[in-house]
């Protein structure tokens, strides 16, 4: 399966005062059409950066983004313009991705007409009746001349939603789309994405803190694992829950508070060695993760930074132990 | 006697456009050394009751009435009716108040060691030395190292740090009862991990009643004896945690239980609950969940349904329709209501 | 309903606005006494600046029997050091101040926003030329420029002054210009705007600039009492030639003839003070009132 839309070894650093920040190094994640992933990690992690870098509304500093097949940094006019257009974003905010002082229709008219999708004020209703209707906002007539400050947290994540699609996009970057919304309705915003993805082969990558909101939104595909910057494990959601390769996925899923006492209090936890998360500014040397890690080897984790490799399973980590345990028991098992 | 015993609290807000019932007549009682989880999404009155138990309302909030009954070595206030003094000791010597870490609690442009230093002097501790001591030993407490911290200025701690400065300037004066505000919310997993275990640890050390409010069923499940859904203002469900966890009688709660995916063990059957909360300002006539109710029926449409007990021991829930719900559930097993309902 | 949402309007509606929209806008206003009042105010002081001279017949005999006279029946507001009738001079004399304000408003308003905007969308070497441009202005002194620049061009025309006045007062208001653009270019709505490709005219005129609505009519409105001020500090400086009169003037002949010191011309003085403090109060008052009815949010009503 070719890939729509990749990222190859994709970088960005930022300035500082206090110096350079390395916010993403050297990730790459291919993703085909209809796809929906998940990108998770804690804060600082790079996850948002690099869904930005995914939108093209950021600049790598280095690596490429490519959409079918071309980089898009390198192409001008009308192909980086339908670029553009294919790539997406929903905000996490659902107080601030909308403009306070122009109604739903303005917000959801305005792109149909820039985009020549509608002509007449008759034709942009229609559409925008359709749009509201097909992100569950029913009857549209109730939400058309609305203000986002009458609309709940839910509802104006399903205007921003609709707003992307005006377009017709490819890929739709979510991010943290569903943190702000009130726990009872975010599975519903999630299955709404899902649908998108289905129905219109809409590419999703949705990025999130939440383990429990990756399992459920990515239950049949992949979790991309992040950590200071680099990718550290990609694999799908139900490999990775249940066996994680990478020793910070482990801490992460047996850390993760779950919303049934007898499991919650029962779980074993992964210890690591320090609690403490190096700062951005100056980041440990070979594996960022060794510090922390309960498997680091001296003079292996602490020395050689570790490589995005394939292990069996059809999924990737980046562990020097991992790996080499993981294609050493496999070639055990098939001897 | 229990530590604190709420009885039919009603706080409103008045607001330009008449009052809005933030509250309504919310009772529960809590035992020495129990933790007590709050669990409700926006709109329901938590945070309201919640600041609301210390007094600590905001300028538009308007106790209309209930009691709030707080107990220590036999002798029973009712905390409504302390004067400004005594309403100070209250506050912080009795029962402290951890506010969300996230949300700004702490004055930007003083020390952690300031801070300190002001709350100790507001209650009393005019010793610098003194303050000095207990501030080096409530740091320790919560595992930090205070010859960092206290120099520190608060955005140069973490979130995770921050909410443990809260901790422990909560614990300064040995309270009975601390109330949490989201403790976790808005921090990495393995920062809430932390959180949730050093509670455990101090509880289990100092032996403190706690009542935390929050929208995420998770930290109810790690830390809560007993817990308390609320919805529109009311509790529609009290219990103990397993049974509100296996066995929920109130269609919110089961709705609730199911909208939230879990990472470990089967999915089961996942799902929202549609609709909105009601207008606090325009709640309908009879049960305010039944716009969004799979089980309602006309009766719960005609008055507002009372608390009433169910089947399990100290269970209540505000539904008619609760047995319903008990067979629809099926089974009284130890099971998720994700996986009963798949 | 539909029709409502449907109709886009152009320019010509929405500055003059249909019948609905300004029973709508009064009906806003009528919830806020103090901008009510404001309004009230200001309508009363364009009618009698503009309209009522259309109907007064102009007084400009002098009349050496009628000196200093008290008011009266025939004289309301008593008489000036000619004889002639003040209340007849301050119909007539708010006109010329009025319009000067609001033309040297305009023109600094305008100036800010586009300059200020530019700055902020486009950033880069135009941006610093912008500001270096404006961070010297903003430290000449305002008030020696303008008797600086008055004394040596001696302007004639009133709109020659409302041009000086004009260029004189942007440089503030266009750097918070650009401090609102460049935090607003920030927001997500507006980051929506530019993957959707919205365009950057749309981003700034429909994006941008509408959240800054309250923002610059305030200022437009402060602009308008700063002008005022400068134009009647220049008058009464005697550094703009003198002809005609107008509340300015009035002053200006008022101090001059030592109508200060006696208790019978004390309205030649008082009149012109009134009518500048009354139209400065009615427009902040109206100001106060914008940023509720500006913002969707606080209007109150659906």
């Amino acid at each position: 399966m070719t890939a729509l839309i990749e990222l190859d070894h994709i970088s960005r650093t930022f300035e500082t005062p206090a110096g350079v920040i390395t916010a993403v190094d050297s990730v790459s994640l291919a993703l085909g059409q209809g796809e929906a992933m998940c990108l998770v990690g804690e804060s600082g992690c790079g996850k948002t950066t690099t869904g930005r870098l995914l939108t093209g509304l950021l600049r790598p500093s280095g690596g490429r983004l490519l959409y079918e097949g071309k980089d898009v940094w390198l192409t001008k006019g009308a192909d980086l313009a339908r670029f553009r257009r294919a790539v997406q974003l929903v905000h996490q905010d659902p107080y601030a991705s909308l403009n306070p002082t122009r109604t739903v229709f303005q917000t959801l008219s305005a792109p149909l007409f820039r985009h020549k999708k509608a002509s007449s004020g008759k034709q942009a209703l229609s559409a925008v009746n359709e749009l509201l209707t097909r992100v569950d906002l029913s009857p549209p007539e109730n939400f058309i001349a609305k203000y986002p400050h009458q609309l709940s947290g839910g509802q104006r994540q399903r205007v921003a939603i609709a707003r992307a699609l005006t377009v017709d996009p490819k890929v739709i970057v979510a991010d943290e789309a569903v943190s702000m919304v009130d726990v009872s309705i975010r599975v519903s915003l999630l299955n709404l994405l899902l649908a998108l993805a289905k129905e219109f082969s809409v590419t999703i990558v949705l990025i999130t803190h939440d383990l429990a909101v990756a399992r459920y939104f990515a239950s049949r595909g992949r979790i991309g694992v992040m950590y200071l910057g680099r990718m550290v494990e990609l694999a799908d959601t139900e490999a990775l829950v249940t066996d994680p390769a990478h020793p910070y996925s482990a801490a992460l899923i047996a850390a993760i508070p779950e919303a049934d006492p007898d499991i919650t209090r029962s779980k074993t936890r992964v210890e690591l060695r320090s609690a403490e998360i190096p700062s951005l500014l100056s980041l440990p040397p070979g594996c960022t993760f060794h510090p922390r890690c309960p498997l680091a080897e001296a003079g292996l984790c602490d020395v050689l930074v570790p490589e995005l490799l394939p292990i069996p399973g059809a999924r990737e980590v980046a562990c020097h132990v991992a790996v080499r345990e993981r294609t050493s028991e496999r070639a055990v098992v098939t001897a | 006697m229990p530590v604190l015993s709420v009885r039919d609290l009603s706080i409103d807000y008045i607001t330009r456009r008449g009052p809005v019932h933030a509250v309504r007549d919310v009772s529960f009682e809590l035992e020495k050394s129990e933790t007590l989880a709050i669990i409700g999404e926006s709109g329901s009155g938590k945070t309201t009751l919640a600041v609301g138990l210390i007094r600590l309302s905001p300028r538009g909030a308007k106790v209309t009435g209930g009691q709030i009954l707080y107990t220590k070595n036999g002798l029973t206030t009712d905390v409504r009716t302390l004067d400004d003094d005594d309403l100070r000791e209250y506050r912080w010597a009795e029962a402290a108040m951890v506010f969300q870490a996230a949300l700004n609690s702490f004055n930007p442009v003083i020390t952690i060691w300031e801070q300190f230093n002001d709350t100790a002097r507001a209650h009393g501790m005019k010793d610098r030395h003194k303050v000095r001591d207990r501030a080096d030993e409530l740091l320790d407490l919560v595992h930090l190292d205070a010859k960092r911290v206290l120099p520190a200025f608060p955005h140069e701690l973490s979130g995770g740090m921050k909410q443990r400065v809260l901790i422990a300037l909560a614990l300064m004066l040995e309270p009975q009862l601390i109330i949490l505000d989201e403790p976790t919310t808005a921090l990495d997993i393995l920062t809430q991990r932390s959180i949730i275990d050093l509670l455990r640890q101090l509880r289990e050390k100092l032996g403190f009643s706690m009542i935390f409010i929050s929208h995420d069923l998770s930290i109810a499940a790690e830390l809560a004896d007993r817990m308390i859904t609320m919805y529109a203002g009311r509790v529609v469900e009290e219990a103990n945690v397993d049974d509100m966890f296996y066995r929920p009688r109130h269609p919110y709660s089961v709705g609730l239980l199911r909208a939230v995916p879990r990472v470990s063990g089967v999915l089961g059957s996942v799902a929202s609950i549609p609709g909105s909360p009601p207008d606090l300002m325009r709640l309908p006539i009879g049960c305010s969940y039944a716009p969004r109710c799979p089980y309602a029926i006309d009766a719960c449409r005609a008055a507002d349904p009372p608390l009433v007990p169910v089947d399990t021991p100290r269970h209540e829930a505000a539904c008619i329709r609760w047995k319903h719900v008990a067979e629809v559930l099926g089974s009284n097993a130890e099971v998720p209501v994700t996986e009963k309902l798949a | 309903m539909s029709a409502a949402v449907l109709s886009r309007p152009t320019m010509g509606q929405r500055l003059l606005g249909p019948w609905s929209a300004t029973v709508g806008f009064l009906r806003l206003l009528s919830k806020r006494p103090v901008g009510l009042i404001g309004f009230i105010g200001i309508v009363f002081f364009l009618l009698l600046a503009f309209v009522a001279p259309m109907f007064v017949p102009f007084q400009n005999d002098p009349s050496l029997v009628d000196i200093y006279q008290t008011p009266s029946q025939a004289h309301p507001l008593g008489t000036d050091f000619q004889g002639k009738d003040v209340l007849n001079q301050i119909v007539f004399g708010g006109r010329d101040i009025l319009t000067v304000a609001i033309l040297a408003a305009l023109l600094s308003t305008v100036i800010a926003i586009t300059f200020g905007s530019i700055a902020a969308t486009v950033g880069g070497k135009v941006d610093s030329t912008i500001l270096a441009i404006t961070d010297v202005v903003l430290t000449l002194p305002k008030l020696i420029l303008l008797i600086a620049v008055a004394a040596i061009v001696r302007p004639t025309s009133f709109v020659f002054l409302a041009v000086i006045l004009g260029l004189i007062q942007w440089s503030s208001l266009l750097r918070q210009i650009r401090a609102q653009v460049l935090s607003l270019k920030e927001r997500d709505y507006v980051e929506a705007a530019r993957s959707l490709d919205l365009g950057l005219m749309h981003i700034v005129f429909r994006e941008i600039l509408p959240t800054m609505r309250s923002y610059i009519a305030i200022h437009f409105i402060f602009a308008m009492t700063d002008a005022m001020y400068a134009q009647i500090f220049i008058v009464f400086l005697g550094l703009v030639p003198v002809s005609g009169s107008n509340w300015g003037i009035m002053l200006y002949f008022a101090q001059g003839q030592g109508a200060l010191f006696f208790r019978d011309s004390i309205w030649y003085i008082l009149s012109p003070i009134l009518a500048i403090t009354l139209v400065q109060l009615s427009l902040v008052s109206f100001a106060s009132a914008l940023e509720d009815i500006f913002n969707p949010r606080l209007r109150g009503s659906a």
